[in-house]
Formats: C-alpha cells, sequence, structure tokens
C-alpha cells in the first residue's frame, strides 16, 4: 500500500510517520521490549515515562536503529526499518537526537558540530552549511558560541547547541532521551525552552522524560513504560489527573512527591 | 547584620614563589636536603667538567687525517673526514646532489608542519606523503629521466636510516590503522584476520623478521625471483611497526566513549565517515606519544638492518672505527652516532608535545 504514488505515501506518513507493530527485543536472554506497539502521526508529540530500567532509551533507539529489534516491524516515514544499511542511513537523515549526555565532538567548534552532518552526509557546500548552522544557533539562542569548543560551554548551552546539531539535518522527526537529566536545575528551564520552541513549529517528537511540567505543556500523549512494555498511554490531562492502572499511580506519586 | 563583603585577592607569600621560593622548596628545605644537593652539585661538577674539556675544549677540530689528533681530548677530525661516508654510505660521488636535494626536500616539507599558521599546510602535508616519496624515490633510484641508475645495495648512512624509517613511518599509520580498525570489526573474519596478523608480527623479535625476510623469503619464492634486498627489509619492518602501531590506535579508539559513535551514526554518517571525521581525530590525538613513541622506537631499530648486510649511519660508523688509518676514535664515533640518533628522536618527541598541546580542546566528560 505505502509504494505506490508519491501522493499516497504522503498519506500514510501523515498517518503513522513512525509505526512500531508488535516490537519485541532482546539484549542476550533478557526480554527488554515486549510486544510494543506505537503509532505517531506526524506532528504529534509524545512523552514516554516510567522507571528506570523499563525500556523507554532502548524503544526510542529502535525507531533509528541505534539499537536492533529482533521481532516485529518498525515503519519511519514510510520505510521499514531491517539490517539494510541504505534504509538506515537514510532513516538517520530524518530522525534527529539528542541525548542525555548530549555527546557532542569535543574535537570540533560549535559551528563545526553542526555543519560536519550537513556537509558530509547530505553534500550541502560549506558556506551554506554555516549560515544553516548559524540560524539554528540563533534559534537556540547562543550564535555567539559557534566558534567555541564544546567543553568551554555549559550544560545547558551544550544540549542546546545538540539539539541545533540535529536541527541542522532538517529533520521530520526528533528524538529526545532525557535531555535534561544530566543538567544542573538552573539549566534544565533554558533547554526545555528550547524544545517548546521546537514543539511549536510542528516537529514530530518522541521525548523520554520526567519533566511532567514539559509533558501537560506539549505533549498529546504520554505513554508509560514499565518492565519493557507499555502500560498505559493517554493525553496528559487524563494521564495526570486520572492514571488507569496501580503501577502508573505509584510511579506518579514518586515522581510527583518531591 | 552587615551585608556579604567579598574578601579581596591576595598575592601568595613571597617566599613561596619566585626563583628563591622554588629554591627553598626544591633544595634548601632541610639540612639534610641542602646537604644532598650540595653533594649533588659537586658530583655534576666533577662529571662535566672534565666531559666538556674531552669533547670541546681539548678537542681537535681542523686537520685532514690522524697525525691532526691531539689525543688530549676528542679527534673530530675523524667524524669531519669520513662525514661523506656517514652520510651517503657508498652512493657514488658524483651524484650527492640528488641526496641533498631530497634532504632539503624533507626539510623543507617538514619545517611548514611545525609551525602554526603555515600557509598551504594541508597541501604540504599530502604532498609529503605521496608526492615527496615518488620524487625522492626517483631521484635515489635513478634509472629515468637521464639519472644514472643506483642500485640499493650503494645506499647506506644517515640517507638509508631516514630511507627506512620514513617509509616505515608513513607506511606504518594507515596500515597500523586500518588494522585497529579491523581489530574492533563486528564482521568476524575480518576482526580474526586482523587478530591473528597482530599478534603473529608482535610476538616475533624485530631481529628475526629482518633475518627471515633476507635469508627464508628467497627459500620460498620461486627459482630466479630476485627480490630486492632493502624492499624486503622495508617491508618486514613496515610489517612489524604496523602491528605495534595497531594496537596503540587501538587503546585510543577504546577511550572514545560509546556516545560519539552512536551521536555519529544518529546523524547518518555511515561507518567510514564517523571513524574518519568523528572517531579517528580524537583516538589519534589520545594516543599522540603512544605513536611517537613507535615511530622512535622504529628509528632506532632501523639500525638492525645490519643484520642482512646493510649499512646504516650506526654501521658505517662501526665500519669506519676499525679503518686502520684512525686509530682510537671509536669513542668519537659512538658518540657522534649517538649524537644523530638522538637530534632525531628528540626532535620527534618534541614536535609531539607541541602537537598535544596545539590540539588539546579539552574533553567533555
Ligand atoms: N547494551 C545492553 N546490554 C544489555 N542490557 C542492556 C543494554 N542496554 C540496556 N540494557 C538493559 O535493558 C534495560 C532497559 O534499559 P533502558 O532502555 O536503558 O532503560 P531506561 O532508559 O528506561 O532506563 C535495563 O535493564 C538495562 O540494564
Ligand atoms: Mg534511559
Amino acid at each position: 500500500m505505502q509504494n505506490t504514488a508519491p501522493q499516497e505515501t504522503t498519506e500514510t506518513q501523515k498517518a503513522g510517520i513512525i509505526q512500531m507493530i508488535g516490537v519485541h527485543k532482546w539484549y542476550g536472554e533478557f526480554h527488554v521490549l515486549k510486544d510494543i506497539n506505537l503509532l505517531v502521526d506526524q506532528g504529534e508529540r509524545i512523552v514516554i515515562c516510567g522507571p528506570s530500567g523499563s525500556g523507554k532509551s532502548t524503544l526510542i533507539r529502535c525507531i533509528n536503529r541505534l539499537e536492533e529489534h529482533q521481532q516485529g516491524q518498525i515503519i519511519v516515514d514510510s520505510v521499514e526499518l531491517t539490517s539494510d544499511l541504505k534504509h538506515i542511513e537514510q532513516i538517520r537523515r530524518e530522525v534527529g537526537m539528542c541525548f542525555q549526555h548530549f555527546n557532542l565532538f569535543p574535537h570540533l567548534t560549535v559551528l563545526e558540530n553542526l555543519t560536519l552532518a550537513p556537509i558530509w552526509v547530505r553534500k550541502v557546500p560549506k558556506a551554506e552549511a554555516e549560515e544553516i548552522g548559524m540560524k539554528y544557533l540563533e534559534r537556540v539562542k547562543i550564535p555567539d558560541q559557534a566558534q567555541k569548543f564544546p567543553g568551554q560551554l555549559s550544560g545547558g548551552q551544550q544540549q542546546r547547541v545538540a539539539i541545533a546539531r540535529s536541527l541542522c539535518m532538517n529533520p521530520n522527526i526528533m528524538l529526545f532521551d532525557e535531555p535534561t537529566s544530566a543538567l544542573d536545575p538552573e539549566m534544565i528551564k533554558e533547554v526545555l525552552d528550547t524544545m517548546i520552541e521546537l514543539a511549536e513549529t510542528g516537529m514530530t517528537m518522541i521525548c523520554v522524560t520526567h519533566e511532567m511540567g514539559f509533558a501537560k505543556t506539549v505533549a498529546n500523549r504520554v505513554i508509560f513504560m514499565d518492565e519493557g512494555q507499555i502500560v498505559e498511554e493517554n493525553e496528559p490531562n487524563e494521564f495526570f489527573d486520572n492514571p488507569q492502572h496501580e503501577r502508573t499511580k505509584l510511579f506518579l506519586s514518586q515522581i510527583l512527591a518531591h | 547584620m552587615s551585608d556579604f563583603q567579598p574578601h579581596p585577592d591576595l598575592a601568595p607569600p613571597a617566599s613561596t614563589v619566585g626563583v628563591i621560593g622554588w629554591l627553598r622548596v626544591n633544595l634548601f628545605s632541610s639540612p639534610m636536603n641542602t646537604l644532598l644537593t650540595l653533594v649533588g652539585l659537586f658530583i655534576i661538577y666533577s662529571l662535566i667538567v672534565p666531559a666538556l674539556d674531552w669533547a670541546i675544549f681539548s678537542a681537535s677540530w681542523v686537520g685532514t687525517d690522524k697525525n691532526a689528533c691531539s689525543h688530549d681530548g676528542a679527534c673530530w677530525v675523524f667524524v669531519g673526514q669520513r662525514l661523506d661516508f656517514f652520510i651517503y654510505g657508498f652512493y657514488p660521488k658524483a651524484e650527492y646532489w640528488r641526496i641533498n636535494v631530497v634532504f632539503v626536500l624533507l626539510a623543507l616539507l617538514i619545517i611548514p608542519q611545525m609551525i602554526e599558521n603555515a600557509p598551504y599546510k594541508g597541501y604540504l602535508g599530502w604532498f609529503f606523503l605521496i608526492g615527496f616519496p615518488i620524487i625522492a624515490g626517483i631521484l635515489l633510484l635513478g634509472g629515468i629521466f637521464g639519472l644514472e641508475p643506483v642500485p640499493t645495495d650503494k645506499w647506506g648512512g644517515l640517507a638509508l636510516t631516514l630511507v627506512i624509517s620514513f617509509v616505515g613511518i608513513v607506511a606504518a599509520l594507515p596500515i597500523g590503522i586500518l588494522l585497529a580498525l579491523g581489530r574492533r570489526s563486528e564482521m568476524p573474519v575480518i576482526r580474526t584476520m586482523c587478530v591473528v596478523f597482530i599478534e603473529l608480527w608482535r610476538g616475533v623479535p624485530l631481529i628475526s623478521v629482518l633475518f627471515m625476510a633476507s635469508v627464508m623469503l628467497p627459500l620460498f619464492l620461486p627459482e630466479g625471483t630476485n627480490f630486492n634486498k632493502l624492499l624486503r627489509a622495508l617491508i618486514g619492518i613496515t610489517m612489524f611497526q604496523s602491528a605495534y602501531m595497531a594496537e596503540v590506535i587501538r587503546g585510543g579508539l577504546q577511550a572514545i566513549p560509546k556516545g560519539q559513535y552512536e551521536a555519529a551514526a544518529a546523524l547518518g554518517l555511515g561507518y567510514w565517515k564517523s571513524m574518519g571525521l568523528i572517531i579517528l581525530p580524537q583516538a589519534l590525538k589520545l594516543v599522540i606519544p603512544g605513536i611517537v613513541n613507535t615511530f622512535i622506537a622504529l628509528f632506532k631499530d632501523t639500525t638492525l638492518v645490519l643484520i642482512i648486510g646493510l649499512f646504516d649511519v650506526l654501521q658505517t660508523v662501526a665500519s669506519a672505527i676499525v679503518d686502520p688509518a684512525w686509530p682510537e676514535v671509536s669513542t668519537e664515533g659512538f658518540i657522534f652516532a649517538a649524537f644523530v640518533f638522538w637530534v632525531f628522536c628528540f626532535t620527534m618527541s618534541r614536535y609531539s608535545i607541541a602537537l598535544e598541546r596545539k590540539l588539546h580542546t579539552g574533553h567533555q566528560r
């Protein structure tokens, strides 16, 4: 159904830009993802939460194949993820990712961090890539840091550079894996603000985070995971005010306690 | 309640800074320490003064034969008179200019690499690695463009030492990088091949590699194949050094956090691009001391080519000091040889330190 005319492809994209169907994953003997079914429409913003070790990172890392799933189907932007390297690289170009520890390239300046992938992957000319890079640095409000090295920036600035770096590839989808949990409290807001602005542009976002304020502001849906399963999903107000499962209630009471 | 008053920054106490402070802390901190310092100074004095006297003040510097040697000090006349042999080996005198051109070219290409912000550094660097070896090879070997051919068994001295080290260094680094990447590959066949290669070459002494290259390899080759002796030595040394290089570089690769690989992959960079642009630049930078250490070891190991009858700089000296025309000059000869090696090794070591400083951009956790 999805590989006929281009228009139809766009239609399927709109309906389910990310489709995870019956996905299972094991680390050796350890069953880390169990029958994950998740449909994300274009422009949707999903927040995933759940206790540590419940498989949240693993789940979103399967979407750009930093982890390989062993059973089920993952279709991103109408391309199914298999071991086919061409497909994997194609999807990674379209999917941006931000990590808990930023993972900026310490040997390159901030601007070089931003222009590297556009130049080498998208074959954008250097001058144009730098223009794009500066545009996104302005959007994350640190254009004056362009010539510094990542090690000279604060954590919050580094994470904003990391977001800008992903955006320079002009992705359709952004994945965030606990982007604020390695930050000092006074820096969390600047990163969340950047993410909220990004959400306002209509970006499809999947975000692993325990920032419940952020979830209430931007999420269309909140997903709660435990022991490798999606326990519960709901729109944010319902999710927080009226959780259905005991485990969700327990988890929410724990994170809201402090 | 008074307001918070920032305490002004004060200078450290005078007795802990400056030359006086340093001397006091390090040399004269206690009576025992003072005594040790004085004894140490006396020992240094009684060693240095006679050494300087022998090597410089009482040494013979000018002359043409052994009669010029005064025997009160070193006879550098010997080194001066045989310098051509130490530098050019048995290369025909009329063709010395070819080696000189190569030396000058080498210096011209190396110097900009050591200067910060030298223009065209990148292009010169690539020319150094690709163009220069070809030009040097043509000049040294001859046989085309009307250059008289000079067979490699006429090569010797410092020129030969530099040829072997240059080829060893320039070839061992890329091969070592490939071996190191291969050893960490996810493809079992490639990984196994690299492991076997590395462990095989690392497990044998260089001297036996050279010996096998010169004596045993011809036994396996078909009758009549004449494989150049120098070329065999070069291949042996390169393989041997690249195995070491691979292990040094592997250490660097292991030190790069997994997040760097993941960030590169998440941006859509393929294997070779993420290695070449993200991982290797960081990994190589981390192991510059180890790489240069390997280079220095290689430079000194070139002396082992004597085992297959090649005359490197040490061997030219060793053969010149037994010349009856120059009795009792072995000390001078070996000091000269040691000095030559020291100059090159020390330069490499300083360069590596400068490079490390320049490349230090601070690490994120
Ligand atoms: N590379 C790995 N090998 C083996 N087990 C792993 C690996 N990565 C994660 N795990 C395990 O999988 C589980 C889920 O991990 P993860 O997805 O990181 O959880 P979360 O992000 O929800 O904290 C954890 O129990 C973790 O120990
Ligand atoms: Mg996680």
